[in-house]
């Protein structure tokens, strides 16, 4: 295992374009997340600190954090999608295989490397938050801290979830930006099964329900977005907000299930074709 | 004799079209194979079935024994096929090391192999600033990283100028000379006669030959003659028991032979006639022509 890692991380930080987009993927959700923590004067005129709106508070800024820092996996994927791509495209994919790579460790390498990079942007966010947090919140009870932590665990399933998602379609069409444009045809697609559903099933919460079940919905679904939330914190009297946006552990053996598949449908399709 | 790959029944479909029929052929220890073939006659193919990265249709076929999985082949072969693939943004030794890593060798090994097909110098310089020759160089050495029991090289002098096929050549040859099989698919029959032992021929994926170069070319050779007494000489050979045919162009007579016989019998027989010879040279088909024989003929 240790080895496939490291060949797939050769292959990786070796190539400047993807060495950036790794930097940019880690480095950017911090610099953003730092920034929003500090107090900005706006010469003068006002001073903007978020961490006066109290979502640094644990353990809210867990959601908070996990939901904004996943927009920045865009970044990690089109590595995923480049890592795959360039293989075909340098036709180094059949000279692994010559070289005596199986088919199974080729795909094991990709998938072992978004693993490791998960897991890397997991930590790193849970750290960060974790300072940030100490630092910010108004509770620092052992107990309150570490609530809600599962929403790491959430952002982790829902990277590993998107970028096989993004293996799978480098593997299926071969091209980089071919991969990407997929992505945004997936998107409309799982809208049009929305919309499918609401004609048959009559009503929005069932067709949500379906929706719910489909490969990008079920990744978005996993942390809920945590505006509504802060505004519930505001104004606790208005239950007519109230929305249930823990992570549900359906939620996640969907996004595992979608996971599982993607990485055996790369694999078969790789098994089958002729290079 | 040791088998290395054998080859059994084996057939591959891309829909319609049949790229390999029915070829059986073993490759033994020691020697050089070539595997001829007009452009499409599914070389190639055969060669990425045994590689592990076509899948054969129907027919089976094992490494050295029998006993070892294909992945565990592999990492005792060497193989370049068609053109050198390496990841363009990597240096030569950066590309050889992730060969190491993949074939589970030692990286001291790239030194030593840089320099036998002497690219030591130019370790350190991307894969993309490399000229063609050197690229297919690099793809030899790094074939050769495992010390292989075997090296399968697809046409490895294309498009290469005549100083890289030399080069190319010469590695090939020395690398046989230490006792490495090789196996080396060419449509270039002059390279397959200068290098290779043994030969299979191919044609629209059946096998039309397999055995020995040297008797492949099987016949005992010609003469071609001139004489100023032109229809003598024409009716002496046309009623002699050596000559199988006898073919005239304009003053040139060629006499095929179908028993062995010296130029300098020969030449004896015909000062005996009383016919003296302006013109006597004794020839062997090259490969060549055996070649174009073998794959018009059927």
């Amino acid at each position: 295992m240790l080895r496939l890692i490291q060949l797939e991380l050769q292959k990786l930080w070796l190539n400047k374009v993807s060495r950036i987009l790794i930097f940019v993927s880690f480095i950017l959700p911090f610099t953003v997340l730092v920034l929003s923590s500090i107090k900005i004067n706006f010469f003068g005129f006002f001073t903007l600190e978020l961490g006066e709106l109290g979502i640094f508070n644990f353990p809210i800024i867990w959601h908070i954090t996990t939901f904004f820092a996943s927009y920045f996996k865009f970044f990690f994927a089109i590595v995923v999608v480049s890592m795959i791509g360039n293989e075909y495209s340098n036709k180094t994919l059949k000279q692994n295989l010559i070289d005596g790579l199986s088919k199974k460790e080729f795909i094991l390498s990709k998938f072992y490397t978004i693993v490791f990079f998960s897991i890397c942007a997991t930590v790193l966010i849970g750290l960060a938050t974790f300072l940030i947090g100490l630092y910010y919140s108004s509770y620092t009870e052992a107990a309150i801290i570490f609530r809600e932590v599962e929403f790491l665990l959430a952002y982790f399933v829902k990277l590993v979830g998107f970028f096989s998602l993004c293996l799978f379609f480098g593997m299926l069409l071969k091209r980089s930006a071919f991969a990407l444009g997929f992505l945004f045809v997936l998107y409309i697609f799982e809208w049009l099964i929305f919309w499918g559903a609401y004609e048959a099933l009559g009503s929005a919460d069932s067709a949500f329900k379906v929706k719910n079940l489909l490969p990008l919905e079920s990744m978005y679904k996993l942390i809920d977005q945590p505006i509504q939330r802060i505004v519930m914190t505001k104004f606790p009297e208005k239950t007519d907000i109230a929305y249930d946006y823990a992570v549900h552990w359906y939620e996640i053996a969907v996004v595992l299930g979608w996971t599982a598949l993607f990485i055996f449908l790369s694999y078969r399709l790789l098994k089958k074709r002729d290079l | 004799m040791e088998p290395i790959l054998s080859l059994n029944n084996l057939t591959k479909k891309f829909g319609y079209l049949t790229a390999v029929k029915d070829l059986s052929f073993t490759i033994n220890k020691g020697n050089v194979y070539g595997i001829l073939g007009p452009n499409g006659s599914g070389k190639s193919t055969t060669l990425g079935i045994v590689l592990n990265v076509v899948n054969k249709t129907s027919g089976d076929f094992h490494w050295f024994d029998g006993n070892t999985s294909t992945h565990d082949a592999l990492k005792q072969v060497g193989a370049i096929i068609e053109r050198p693939n390496f990841y363009p943004y990597m240096t030569a030794e950066q590309n050889l090391k992730l060969v190491c890593k993949i074939k589970g060798v030692d990286e001291s090994k790239i030194a030593e192999k840089l320099e036998v097909v002497g690219l030591f110098d130019r370790k350190d310089h991307k894969f993309r600033t490399y000229s063609l020759g050197m690229k297919q160089r690099l793809a030899i050495a790094s074939a050769l990283l495992n010390d292989p029991e075997i090296l399968i090289l697809d046409e490895p002098t294309n498009g290469l100028d005549p100083q890289g096929i030399h080069q190319i050549r010469q590695i090939i040859k020395d690398i046989a000379k230490d006792g490495t099989t090789i196996l080396l698919a060419s449509h270039l029959l002059d390279e397959v006669e200068k290098v290779c032992s043994h030969v299979v021929v191919l044609r629209k994926g059946e096998k039309l030959y397999s055995g020995r170069v040297d008797e492949m070319i099987s016949s005992h050779g010609f003469f071609e003659l001139k004489s100023e007494k032109h229809d003598e000489l024409f009716n002496l050979l046309e009623t002699h028991e050596n000559f199988s045919n006898v073919k005239v162009e304009e003053d040139l007579i060629t006499a095929f032979l179908n028993e062995p016989m010296s130029a300098s019998d020969f030449n004896k027989l015909m000062f005996e006639k009383g016919i003296t010879l302006s013109h006597l040279v004794k020839r062997k088909e090259s490969l060549e022509e055996q070649f174009l024989q073998l794959t018009d003929d059927q």
